[in-house]
């Protein structure tokens, strides 16, 4: 039992689980799920300044989402520490051969540990790495409006067309940071 | 941008269960993995691919059944599509440098990775300078 409930979940729970928070938001608030929303809501809340993006109630249309982003920091420190899985992620071993020629060898956790530490942010790869690729994120989704919640989740099970192109583009600019970028950061 | 056509008041405590619950999905369900993200990206694995797939299976039949009842997700403008892809492509780069989409960032933060934080704090800078620069961008 207790092993069972440290492992990790295969996709086929985990997909549907997903898929069900986003109908579950949307049926019981009439909600629309999407999580990148949120920093336009702490920014409208903390430093709207004088831009007009920034000027709304963002307590009417964002406070539930806040809350809800509060539960996911609660929801990662149950799935991610309390029923942390003890073994090593179950990547393919083509992506392990992958991974190794960057340098990563430790495939523990949920994250690498040798990269994702305060140490690593303080060097210039590192602050490329977390401080240039959060800033592309927050810039991004703000301007994509939406982000692999709100448009790879909610707008392509809504079957809108924005959000297929919004999708395409991220994968692929996705896929080319991995290949491009990375190797640079990582690399020893 | 967040208006829907019905506005409903539930107790907040509801939201947060939810999110309580996609926390849980997504570090259980790998999708927070640093490892995950990049094996997708790298077209090593097909796990994430797999998870879309099935999360768009459950959430597509049941938006097109919340949507005869009447509740109905806004439409997205689409404008002359600008905004989607070159917004897209500015996000997918910081996705794949980082490795963590937003909703896995909070997570992680949960999980005890606290160099994010610093990664959230950037994230706002991106969105805030975004809303200033928007008047002047493409759309």
């Amino acid at each position: 039992m207790q092993d069972l409930l440290h492992q990790p979940w295969p996709w086929y729970v985990t997909g549907p689980v997903v898929g069900l928070v986003a109908v579950g938001l949307l049926a019981i608030g009439h909600k629309p799920f999407g999580v990148s929303s949120n920093l336009r809501h702490i920014c409208a809340a903390w430093l709207p300044g004088n831009v007009a993006y920034f000027k709304y109630d963002w307590r009417r249309d964002g406070l539930w989402n806040l809350v809800f982003i509060l539960g996911v920091v609660a929801g990662g420190f149950v799935g991610g520490v309390l029923l942390a899985n003890p073994h090593p992620v179950a990547i393919t071993p083509a992506a392990v051969t992958s991974l190794a020629k960057l340098g990563i060898h430790d495939f523990s956790g949920l994250v690498p540990r040798e990269l994702f530490t305060l140490h690593m942010l303080l060097t210039p790869r590192g602050f490329v790495m977390f401080i240039g690729g959060g800033f592309l994120i927050g810039f991004g989704t703000a301007y994509a409006g939406g982000c692999t919640s709100g448009h790879g989740i909610t707008g392509l099970a809504d079957l809108q067309l924005p959000s297929l192109l919004t999708v395409i583009s991220f994968f692929a600019a996705g896929a080319a940071a991995s290949f491009f970028v990375l190797p640079l950061l990582v690399s020893r | 941008m967040t208006a829907t056509p019905v506005q409903r008041q539930r107790p907040l405590g509801v939201y947060l269960a939810m999110g309580v619950l996609f926390g849980i999905v997504l570090t259980k369900g790998e999708l927070v993995s640093w490892f995950r993200i990049e094996e997708a990206l790298r077209f090593k694995g097909l796990y994430l691919y797999e998870v879309f797939a099935s999360a768009l299976a459950v959430a597509a039949p049941g938006f097109a059944l919340l949507k005869r009842r009447g509740i109905a997700l806004p439409p997205k403008a689409f404008g002359r599509g600008v905004r989607y892809v070159a917004g897209g492509a500015v996000f997918g780069l910081g996705w794949g440098t980082v490795g963590a989409c937003p909703g896995p960032l909070f997570a992680l933060i949960g999980a005890g990775v606290g160099v994010l934080a610093a990664t959230v704090v950037a994230a706002l800078a991106g969105t805030w300078t975004y809303g200033y620069l928007r008047p002047r961008l493409p759309h």
